[in-house]
C-alpha cells in the first residue's frame, strides 16, 4: 500500500542570493514519522525546515505538504506563485517551534496559546480559552497559564511555544533547534514533552543537536553537511555506524 | 563572625564646586535683582493680562491646534509608516514621496501655502484629468484659517512622526514576526496585535515629546493667517499698547505653564513604559508607576530601543 507522505521534498534548492545554502534536497516524511535532521551550524538544517512552511522561499524544486504543493500552483506547465492569503492556509497545517521561542511578550501563556485560533481560525474567547488550558495541561503548565513570558524559565516559555503551535491543531510540527538556548537542566522538560508529542503520533521534523533524542525518538535520521544530505536512515546506523565519512567525523566530535 | 570595620574616609576635596556655586548664585542674584528693580519689565501690566480673557481664548486656541494638528499627524504617520512597510511598492513609494516632501520643506512654508489655498484652487472639481467634470464646489465654502493651520501643522507633524513609528515598529524582533507568520496570522493582524503593542514604548515617548514641540509651534500659524493662538494675540494687544515686553512674558509665562503640565504627563508615560530602565530592573518588578504588561514585555528583551530616534524638526 503506498499512502502520499507527510512531507515530500523534491530537488529543492536554496539561494540567498549568490550563497547557494540547500543544494537539491530530496527528502519524504511519512505521516506519524519522525525525522531528526542533525548536522554542523551552517549545513543548512534550519533553512530547509524554514522552507516548509514558508519562512523562507526555495528557490528551485518543489515541496509538498500531504501531497499539496507550498507556496505555488501548478496549471498546463506554468507555475503562479499563491497569494499571502493562500500561503497563510497552507500554514495553518503546519505547526512550528523556535530556537529562541518567540512567545508573544505583551500576553499571558494563556493568551499567547489563545491568539491564532481565535484570530486565524475564529473561535469564540471561551472556546479559545478552554483549548488554550487543554493545551497548556498538555505540556503541564496548567499553573502558569496567566504568567507572561517573562515570568517564565526559558524550558517553560518553550513548551508554551509547543502548546501555542499545537492549539493550531497541526498535522506536522516542526521543531529548530527548540533546546539550543536553553540552559542544560531545562533541556530535559522540553525534550519530554516532543517525546509525548511524538508518541502521540504526530508527525515531526526535528532540527536539533540532541543526539540522544535523536537515537531515542527518531524514526528517521537525517545528517545534513554544506547544503546535502549525506546519510539518512535508522537513528542507530547513522549514528553508530555511518557509512559515509562526513557523518562519521561529525558523530567523533559530538559524541 | 566579627563585623569588619567599615572604611570612613574623607572624600576628594571638591573646590570647583564652590566655585560653581558662586558663580551661579552671583548671575542668579543679578538676574532677580534685574527683575525687581528694572521697571521695563512693568510686572502691573503682565499681572493685568495675565488671564485677560483674550488671553485665556487664545490659551484655548493655541491647545486646539495643538491637540487638532497632533491627531491628524499620529493618524498620517501610522498610516504612512505601515504604507511605508508594505508589500505593494506603490504604496511604499506614495510614503516615501509624502515624508520625502513634508519634511523636505519648512513648516512656515507650508503654512503660507495653505493660506493661499483659496487663491491656487478657487474650486475644487471631482473629474477625470484632461477629461469631463464631474462635481465642483467653491473653495470658500470650506476655507477656514484654523482647520487648514491644523491641517498643515497635522501634515508636517506626520511625515516626522511616521519616523519614529517606522523606528518603533523596527525596533520589535523579527522572530515575533516570524511566530505569528508561521501560526497562520495575516499580515495586517500581525503589525496590529503582535508588533504595534511592543513597538509603542518606543513611538509613545518621543511622540509626547514631539506634542511639546508642536504647542510652540503652533505659534507660526500667523503664517496662514490664524490670528487666534497665544502668540499673536498678546503680541497684539502688547503692540497696541506700547507695551511688547510685558505681554511677551505673559506669552511666556504661558508656554512654560502648559510645557510644564505636558512634561509631567511625558515622564509619566515614559515610566509607564519604562523607557530608560534595563532589562534586569523590570525583571525584578523594580520600576514604580510601570504597567505590568509593559515590564513582562521590557524584560523579554524584543524590543530594541534605537538610540538615534529623537526626531525634532
Amino acid at each position: 500500500m503506498t499512502t502520499t507522505p507527510m512531507v515530500d521534498i523534491r530537488g529543492v534548492h536554496k539561494f540567498f542570493g549568490e550563497l547557494h545554502v540547500l543544494k537539491g534536497i530530496d527528502l519524504q516524511v511519512q505521516r506519524g514519522e519522525v525525522c531528526v535532521v542533525l548536522g554542523p551550524s551552517g549545513s543548512g538544517k534550519s533553512t530547509l525546515i524554514r522552507c516548509i512552511n514558508e519562512l523562507e522561499q526555495i528557490s528551485a524544486g518543489r515541496l509538498y505538504v500531504d501531497g499539496e504543493l507550498m507556496g505555488l500552483r501548478e496549471e498546463d506547465g506554468t507555475l503562479y506563485r499563491l497569494s499571502d492569503e493562500q500561503i497563510a492556509k497552507q500554514r495553518e497545517r503546519v505547526g512550528m517551534v523556535f530556537q529562541r521561542f518567540n512567545l508573544f511578550p505583551h500576553m499571558t501563556a494563556r493568551e499567547n496559546v489563545m491568539e491564532a485560533p481565535r484570530q486565524v481560525r475564529g473561535l469564540r474567547k471561551d472556546e479559545a480559552a478552554k483549548l488554550a488550558d487543554e493545551q497548556l495541561a498538555r505540556v503541564g503548565l496548567s499553573d502558569r497559564a496567566d504568567h507572561y513570558p517573562a515570568q517564565l524559565s526559558g524550558g517553560q516559555q518553550q513548551r508554551v511555544a509547543i502548546a501555542r503551535a499545537l492549539a493550531m491543531e497541526p498535522e506536522l510540527m516542526l521543531f529548530d533547534e527548540p533546546t539550543s538556548a536553553l540552559d542544560p537542566e531545562l533541556v530535559g522538560e522540553v525534550l519530554g514533552v516532543m517525546q509525548e508529542l511524538a508518541a502521540s503520533g504526530m508527525t515531526m521534523i526535528v532540527v536539533t543537536h540532541e543526539v540522544g533524542f535523536a537515537r531515542e525518538v527518531g524514526d528517521q535520521v537525517v545528517f545534513m553537511d554544506d547544503g546535502v544530505i549525506v546519510e539518512r536512515g535508522e537513528p542507530r546506523q547513522v549514528i553508530d555506524s555511518p557509512r559515509e565519512q562526513r557523518t562519521k567525523d561529525f558523530f567523533d566530535k559530538v559524541l | 563572625m566579627q563585623r569588619p570595620e567599615l572604611i570612613d574616609a574623607r572624600p576628594v576635596p571638591r573646590p570647583s564646586l564652590w566655585i560653581w556655586a558662586g558663580i551661579v548664585v552671583l548671575v542668579a542674584a543679578a538676574f532677580i535683582y534685574d527683575l525687581f528693580t528694572n521697571g521695563n519689565y512693568r510686572w502691573d501690566v503682565v499681572a493685568d493680562h495675565l488671564f485677560d480673557p483674550r488671553v485665556l481664548s487664545a490659551v484655548v486656541w493655541t491647545l486646539i491646534l495643538t491637540v487638532g494638528a497632533m491627531v491628524l499627524g499620529i493618524t498620517m504617520a501610522v498610516t504612512m509608516a505601515v504604507m511605508r512597510m508594505s508589500t505593494n511598492p506603490i504604496l511604499r513609494g506614495v510614503a516615501w514621496a509624502y515624508i520625502w516632501f513634508f519634511r523636505g520643506t519648512p513648516i512656515f512654508t507650508q503654512l503660507i501655502f495653505w493660506g493661499l489655498f483659496v487663491v491656487l484652487w478657487p474650486t475644487i472639481t471631482l473629474g477625470i484629468p484632461f477629461g469631463p467634470e464631474l462635481f465642483s464646489v467653491d473653495s470658500n465654502v470650506f476655507y477656514t484659517p484654523a482647520l487648514f493651520a491644523i491641517i498643515g501643522l497635522g501634515l508636517n507633524e506626520g511625515a516626522y512622526l511616521s519616523e519614529i513609528v517606522r523606528a518603533g515598529l523596527n525596533s520589535v524582533d523579527k522572530g515575533q514576526w516570524e511566530a505569528a507568520t508561521a501560526l497562520g496570522m495575516k499580515r495586517s493582524k500581525t503589525l496590529w496585535r503582535i508588533v504595534m503593542p511592543q513597538a509603542m514604548r518606543v513611538i509613545v515617548p518621543p511622540t509626547g515629546n514631539e506634542t511639546i514641540s508642536m504647542l510652540k509651534t503652533t505659534s507660526l500659524v500667523l503664517a496662514v493667517p490664524v490670528s487666534l493662538e497665544l502668540q499673536f494675540v498678546t503680541n497684539a494687544i502688547g503692540n497696541k499698547a506700547f507695551l511688547p515686553i510685558p505681554l511677551l512674558i505673559v506669552a511666556a509665562i504661558w508656554y512654560l505653564f502648559i510645557t510644564s503640565v505636558l512634561m509631567v504627563f511625558q515622564s509619566r508615560l515614559e515610566r509607564y513604559y519604562g523607557k530608560g530602565f534595563d532589562d534586569s530592573e523590570a525583571d525584578r518588578g523594580k520600576v514604580k508607576g510601570m504597567s505590568k504588561r509593559q515590564q513582562a514585555i521590557l524584560a523579554s528583551g524584543t524590543v530594541h530601543d534605537d538610540p538615534n530616534l529623537e526626531v525634532t524638526p
